[in-house]
């Protein structure tokens, strides 16, 4: 796909290709504090989201929220605990919270995992214009804690 | 661990940085010759002060920079990074005189705008998590993330020896620490902001004791 611009270029045609297309960042919209779509419409799998929540450099939830995974020691408690969180929220209401927690609570601790780049400042250059979870790991947690019933 | 000179691991940087003390700079002159020996004529009650605001320079100075404009223009030695060994050293050594005075930064007149401006960085996020010090340091000391308990992020004992990485770190580096924690761009300790930042963290230390050399994860 990389090679593509530049074949084209070669041959005199001008053609807009998105550097990364994978990597373009999904638009959201809240509605009565929930964010009712799945982001650019893709789903999520249960599995992979209870392994993103225990990684410590993927969502590492577990730093601050006390969540029924025994076999990591020491779940943080700055946050609420996430037992039973499935019955509480809806889908919409859950993915409001990781994408940008700020909308609810000004004063959290938690990071916006899917907040747009651009309104980030002083960010490492490595991480620059990247969200700290992908969209389909954003999809994957909500699936994983819609189970949490 | 850090009450017992014996096994504070940060009392090797003070006898070194006591070394340092007494050996002669460029010029032939050594802090002693001033200070007297051992910095015996030091004010103690005026190193708990710092960071100072300098009419000079017309904005605050750290113990740091202080010790290292001594250190190049009175005794004619190269300049040194900041937080650097040499210079780390020697602000370990005369802030650990001061240890036992309560911490007493100015933060009204001159300095105020300064301390403005520390407190402003100490709330404003930053990096890709987007958080800011006084989330985890007023909002939430006592809880625990993972398993580490959040600290108020008290500043008296720094210098510090840090478990973490088996060494004496100035506090700008610690800043810097924590910064990448929630990868935010680190900044060259010594800087400005940092400077601000220093004031307003040991402002909120008032009161405190001076721990230098500290013990800290």
């Amino acid at each position: 796909m990389k090679k593509l611009p530049c074949i084209l270029t070669a041959l005199g045609i001008l053609v807009a290709i998105p550097a990364d297309a994978g990597d373009k960042y999904c638009v959201w919209k809240a509605d009565n504090l929930s964010i009712n779509e799945s982001l650019c419409g893709l789903t999520g799998s249960a599995e992979r989201g209870r392994k993103l929540a225990y990684e410590r450099k993927k969502g590492n939830c577990l730093a601050c929220h006390k969540m029924p995974i025994p076999e990591e020691q020491f779940h943080g408690n700055i946050g609420p605990p996430l037992d039973g969180v499935g019955s509480r929220y809806s889908a919409g209401q859950l993915r409001l919270r990781l994408v940008d927690m700020k909308i609810l609570n000004p004063m959290t601790l938690m990071p916006g995992f899917y907040k747009n780049p651009d309104d980030l400042i002083r960010v490492m250059k490595q991480f620059q214009g990247k969200t700290p979870l992908t969209a389909q790991e954003i999809e994957d947690v909500v699936v994983y804690l819609g189970t949490l019933k | 661990m850090q009450d017992d000179d014996f096994m504070n691991p940060g009392m090797s940087a003070v006898e070194a940085g006591a070394e340092v003390f007494s050996e002669p700079g460029q010029n032939g002159k050594s802090c002693s010759s001033c200070h007297g020996d051992g910095g015996g004529k030091l004010n103690t009650g005026n190193i708990a002060k710092y960071p100072i605001y300098s009419d000079k320079l017309g904005k605050p100075v750290t113990l740091q920079q202080q010790v290292h404009a001594c250190w190049t223009d009175n005794l004619g030695n190269e300049p040194l990074k900041y937080d650097s060994s040499g210079v780390l050293e020697l602000e370990v050594f005369v802030r650990n005189l001061a240890r036992g005075q309560k911490v007493n930064v100015q933060t009204d007149g001159a300095m105020q705008p300064f301390w403005e401006k520390g407190k402003e960085i100490y709330h404003t996020r930053a990096g890709q998590l987007d958080m800011s010090c006084n989330l985890c340091h007023i909002n939430y000391p006592g809880l625990k993330i993972r398993a580490n308990t959040l600290s108020q992020g008290q500043s008296n004992g720094y210098p510090a020896y840090r478990l973490k990485n088996g060494k004496i770190n100035g506090l700008h580096s610690r800043f810097n620490g924590c910064y990448k924690q929630f990868r935010a761009e680190k900044l060259p300790p010594g800087n400005d902001d940092y400077v601000a930042l220093e004031v307003f963290v040991h402002s909120r230390g008032n009161g405190l004791d001076i721990e230098t050399p500290g013990v800290r994860f």
